[in-house]
């Protein structure tokens, strides 16, 4: 027992030698970034996502780097755990020397990156999670976050749900963080839309787990007008099955977050829901030149369509290099001065930029409705959505963070 | 009134597919005792292969059913892989030592299956012939679900027949019964076994396939209902079919009817009924005495004092360890920090398995107490570092006296499963909560007081708390009290003979070893930032049990060294691609070549090389 201790001992003394190797051998300048996702934990989004970087940043390297310097991504699992999280942060920071974080998808994973962030005073741009918490409640100097949040996209549902003219509304949404913060923005934006909407029911299956049946009967003994929905993944196809089949949605429109976004509607193929309002991403129909030089390159690099974690991890590394041009350096302080009001002029999803107020960028995400073309699910109808016009204004928004 | 017998069928229906899920993991257990966390494996790759076989039929009614079979068929095939050359070679070992492999064997699966059928969840077909609803009283009930109604009553049926009508049933029964007898009656035990553990995997890829017309095929199905089936197993009493089948009603169509009044309810309802159940009747609604045990092991050695040169040694490496941060660059001394609280853990559950004898699967109960304790105490009552660390572990005491009480009522795997039940009722309360504990997004913001901010600085005082409660740990197990309860861990009817209160003991080993488990919660809080309900988490649970066993369950050093192993390989091993496979890979390695464990590998290698003597621990 003790020789093996001793050899545990003698492997861990060696460790830090491990990390030298690579950083004498370099001859040409690099910065290197770090990068930590929940890629064995959620790789139907974390696949597309690590593409659409990878992407990004040889597209950026082929073409002469940054500032001279060739951008060097060293990626991690996270396994989806949030402290193993923030051991392969350290080890980015003190071991492989990056100058910056980026990453997450899980809501907590950001908000522990995030706090990490903020005790070691390290730049760390959250890619994908959509916390409120992550700018608001919980906001600091140290973080910045791409993706559009959950307020933002129900804020843009919200919109559309008005228009329907519906009285009484049902939500069903998982039973954590991110359900409760959707249908909490959801019923505050649509109540200050139509006053007069009513609340009849709301059914908060365990994430992953839902029951359907019974959900979609405890929903339909409410007798809704109008439903809306945040579940998503497998509960999103077995609700939809449930639903169909029960007839719950019959002559009751359905308004559901992120439903559009390939990853979610791809694995429904014909058994999609038609005319549900959702928010999501059209990939391959937007045809603006930049999305249609984006989708062209990833279509050749990957040999599939994008999907919404390509852009948002192409938009990354768009923001990452604009941020270090406007820098000049890889010093934290630069980065978080060129942060503040940031502008991404040109990307597949237009121009874009980071609010000084609450660090939040103004990427938008597209709102359509879903329908069968071809026996494929598809977002017809769809329309930008420009982030900027979905958040509160910046005084309002600085007041919700903590003070510094 | 239609709505209400429509809510029942609904909830009827779910009961036959859990039933489905639950009753072979029952089986398996009953005659070889192994606690098989490859089941919900086995049930993922019956979906996909019925996936896949199904979509080579479209819209045939023999081709669904036919594909449905076959998926099961070769799930069962799967499992006879899995039994011949995994499970077998390690009949012999440690209670529970099997349940190690049965981990490898998940993470192996998760990573084939994600290889072979890719990220993206899949949506299988409804089945031909039964794709719409009926009016029922009025009210739309899916055909399938109708279908599925039938066809758990119809397999409970087969499987009464194949237990009571043949022979192979019957030997079956009387294995779960008394396996020794059987085997001394000339029963080939090794071909009982496999083909035991054949018809449990073929009925969980049944399971698994049965369910493609309901729901889309994805790679967390494994997980996410493995909890529910044990839960099912452990109500109906373990081995007892019938009482599977039961307890599978009961929990689905309580659950069906809770949503219309309390929707939250539905994430920890499963774990509510089980403590209900195992608190009334504490081997499940159908289960015998005993059921809950394994064959008696031998009995261990019992624990001898080091030598002085031993302690010398030992010395020498708690100094190099102390001194470590001199030499180490600071992510040593972070990865280090880890790996002491996860050894502290290891230790602390040690503790109550090995020494105490009382298993726990919900070990990560204490230790997110403690780790909540301390955060909630910096958060709210806004305390500094080191009176939030008294705090933790004190909560940690708390917890571990109010649920040991009920838990050590209990024994073997009921026992077991109802710390389970506590862990995941706290854990459902902690995530339910989220006004006071954040929720599933935590605490964040609890890092050490400025003078212990630098990674060396919070190493010593994780060196200091760790090292100690492991110190602790330790003396307490030569002490008296160490000695009663391991006396009550050999003979309960011994010990209380002489005059020991047995559950006082027991009572009290609990909630010592949950108190330091606390402790080590409390330094993984400050060393990382922050909380989430994760800690709390089956996850946790069980990386603590595969440490334990890992490292060897009877030696004092074997959590020690189960830990070590365990953090340092996982720490390496998450950089490389498909790195779940090769984990799985090195675990069964492990286990296939030291059944007793890193502990008692390396205690027969020094022997070998003639390092050691006899009787030494």
């Amino acid at each position: 027992m003790k020789p093996m201790r001793r050899k545990i001992l003698g492997a861990l003394a060696a460790l830090p030698m491990l990390g030298m190797i690579p950083a004498a051998a370099q001859a040409q300048e690099k910065i290197v970034i770090g990068e930590i996702n929940s890629y064995t934990a959620l790789p139907a989004f974390t696949e597309p996502y690590k593409k659409g970087w990878t992407l990004a940043m040889e597209e950026i390297n082929a073409a002469g780097g940054v500032n001279g310097a060739m951008l060097e991504i060293i990626s991690r699992d996270d396994t989806g755990d949030p402290s193993t999280a923030i051991r392969i942060a350290e080890e980015m920071i003190s071991r492989d020397e990056a100058v910056m974080l980026f990453g997450g998808f899980l809501s907590n994973i950001g908000l522990a990156l995030a706090d990490f962030a903020k005790q070691k005073q390290v730049f760390f741009l959250a890619s994908e999670p959509l916390s409120d918490a992550l700018v608001w409640s919980k906001g600091n100097r140290y973080t910045y976050r791409l993706r559009p949040s959950t307020h933002m996209q129900a804020a843009m549902l919200a919109e559309q749900a008005a228009k329907l003219d519906k009285k009484k509304w049902a939500t069903v949404a998982p039973n954590y963080a991110y359900g409760k913060d959707a249908v909490a923005a959801f019923k505050s934006e649509l109540t200050k839309l139509q006053p007069d909407v009513e609340w009849v029911a709301e059914q908060w299956p365990p994430l992953f787990k839902i029951d359907a049946g019974s959900t979609v009967r405890a929903l339909e003994r409410s007798k809704p007008d109008a439903i809306y929905n945040v579940t998503f993944g497998g509960d999103l196809a077995k609700f939809v099955r449930q639903g169909s089949l029960r007839f719950l949605f019959e002559d009751r429109p359905v308004v559901s977050l992120l439903s559009g976004e390939p990853e979610y509607l791809d694995p429904l193929g014909d058994e999609a829901p038609e005319g549900w309002i959702v928010t999501g991403y059209p990939s391959m129909d937007i045809d603006t030149p930049e999305h249609e030089e984006f989708g062209a390159a990833y279509m050749e690099r990957w040999g599939e369509a994008p999907k919404t974690g390509s852009i948002v991890g192409y938009n990354s590394v768009l923001s990452i290099k604009a941020a270090l041009e406007k820098a000049g350096s890889t010093d934290t302080e630069a980065m978080l001065a060129a942060m503040e009001g940031l502008e991404v002029p040109s990307s597949p999803t237009g121009p874009f930029y980071y609010r000084a107020a609450d660090h939040q960028a103004t990427m938008g995400a597209y709102v359509g409705t879903t329908a069968l073309v071809d026996g494929k699910p598809k977002m017809v109808d769809w329309f930008y959505a420009d982030g900027a016009n979905y958040l509160p204004s910046e005084e309002e928004a600085a007041k919700m963070r903590p003070a510094e | 009134m239609g709505f209400y017998v429509a809510q029942l069928l609904t909830g009827l229906a779910n009961a036959s597919s859990l039933f489905l899920i639950a009753c072979g993991l029952s089986i398996i257990f009953g005659v070889t005792r192994i606690v098989n966390f490859a089941h919900g494996s086995f049930y993922m790759v019956g979906a996909y292969l019925a996936y896949s076989i199904v979509a080579l039929f479209p819209g045939s009614i023999l081709g669904f059913w036919g594909g449905v079979i076959a998926a099961a068929l070769i799930v069962g095939l799967l499992g006879l892989v899995v039994e011949m050359t995994i499970l077998r070679r390690i009949y012999r070992a440690p209670e529970l030592f099997q349940l190690v492999a049965t981990f490898g064997v998940v993470l192996i699966i998760q990573d084939m299956a994600q290889a072979i059928w890719g990220a993206e969840d899949k949506l299988g077909p409804r089945a031909p012939g039964l794709s719409s609803a009926v009016r029922i009283m009025g009210e739309p009930i899916p055909e399938y679900d109708l279908a599925l109604i039938l066809i758990g009553p119809a397999v409970l049926a087969g499987i009464w027949l194949l237990f009571h009508r043949t022979r192979w049933g019957v030997l079956v029964r009387a294995a779960t019964q008394d396996r020794e007898m059987v085997g001394a009656l000339g029963v080939n035990q090794a071909w009982l076994f496999s083909a035991t553990f054949v018809l449990g995997a073929a009925l969980a890829g049944l399971g698994g396939a049965i369910q493609i017309p309901r729901e889309s095929v994805n790679l967390q199905m494994d997980l996410s209902v493995i909890g529910d089936a044990f839960v099912v197993v452990v109500i109906g009493g373990m081995g007892s079919v019938s009482g599977a089948f039961v307890a599978a009603v009961l929990i689905s169509v309580l659950n069906a009817f809770a949503v219309l009044v309390y929707p939250q309810i539905s994430i920890v309802l499963p774990f509510v009924v089980m403590a209900v159940v195992l608190i009334v009747r504490p081997y499940g609604l159908f289960g015998k005495e005993g059921s809950g045990h394994g064959a008696p092991t031998e009995p261990e050695q019992p624990l001898r004092l080091m030598s002085s040169r031993a302690t010398l040694v030992l010395m020498a490496l708690v100094f190099a360890l102390a001194a470590s941060p001199l030499v180490a660059s600071d992510f040593a001394s972070i990865l280090l920090v880890d790996l002491m609280v996860a050894t502290l853990f290891a230790v602390s559950l040690h503790f109550m398995m090995g020494l105490g004898g009382m298993v726990s699967f919900g070990h990560a109960a204490y230790f997110g107490v403690g780790a909540y304790g301390a955060a909630m105490a910096v958060s709210y009552l806004g305390l500094p570092m080191i009176p939030a660390m008294i705090v933790g572990p004190l909560a940690a005491a708390v917890a571990a006296l109010f649920f040991g009480w009920f838990c050590v009522r209990l024994s073997g795997v009921y026992l077991a499963m109802l710390t389970l039940a506590a862990a995941q009722i706290l854990w459902g309360v902690t995530f339910q909560s989220q006004e006071y504990t954040g929720g599933d997004d935590g605490i964040v913001g609890i890092w050490p007081a400025s003078w212990a901010t630098s990674d060396q600085a919070y190493f010593y005082v994780a060196f200091a708390l760790c090292i100690g409660g492991i110190w602790f740990l330790r003396r307490v197990a030569h002490s008296p009290f160490g000695y009663g309860l391991r006396g009550v861990r050999d003979s309960d009817v011994r010990a209380e003979a002489i005059g020991m209160d047995v559950k006082f003991h027991q009572w009290m080993g609990f909630a010592l070893a949950g108190t330091m488990a606390g402790l080590a919660g409390v330094v993984f809080a400050f060393s990382k930032g922050s909380v989430f309900p994760d800690v709390l988490g089956i996850g946790q649970s069980v990386d603590g049990l595969v440490m334990v066993l890992l490292g060897g369950i009877h030696a004092l050093a074997g959590p020690i060294l189960g830990a070590g192993v365990f953090v340092l390989i996982e720490d390496w091993v998450s950089r490389l691609d498909y790195w779940r496979f090769i984990f799985g890979m090195i675990i069964l390695g492990v286990v296939l070549l030291a059944p007793d464990g890193v502990a008692g590998g390396v205690d027969r290698l020094m022997r070998a090389l003639g390092l050691r003597r006899e009787g030494q621990t």
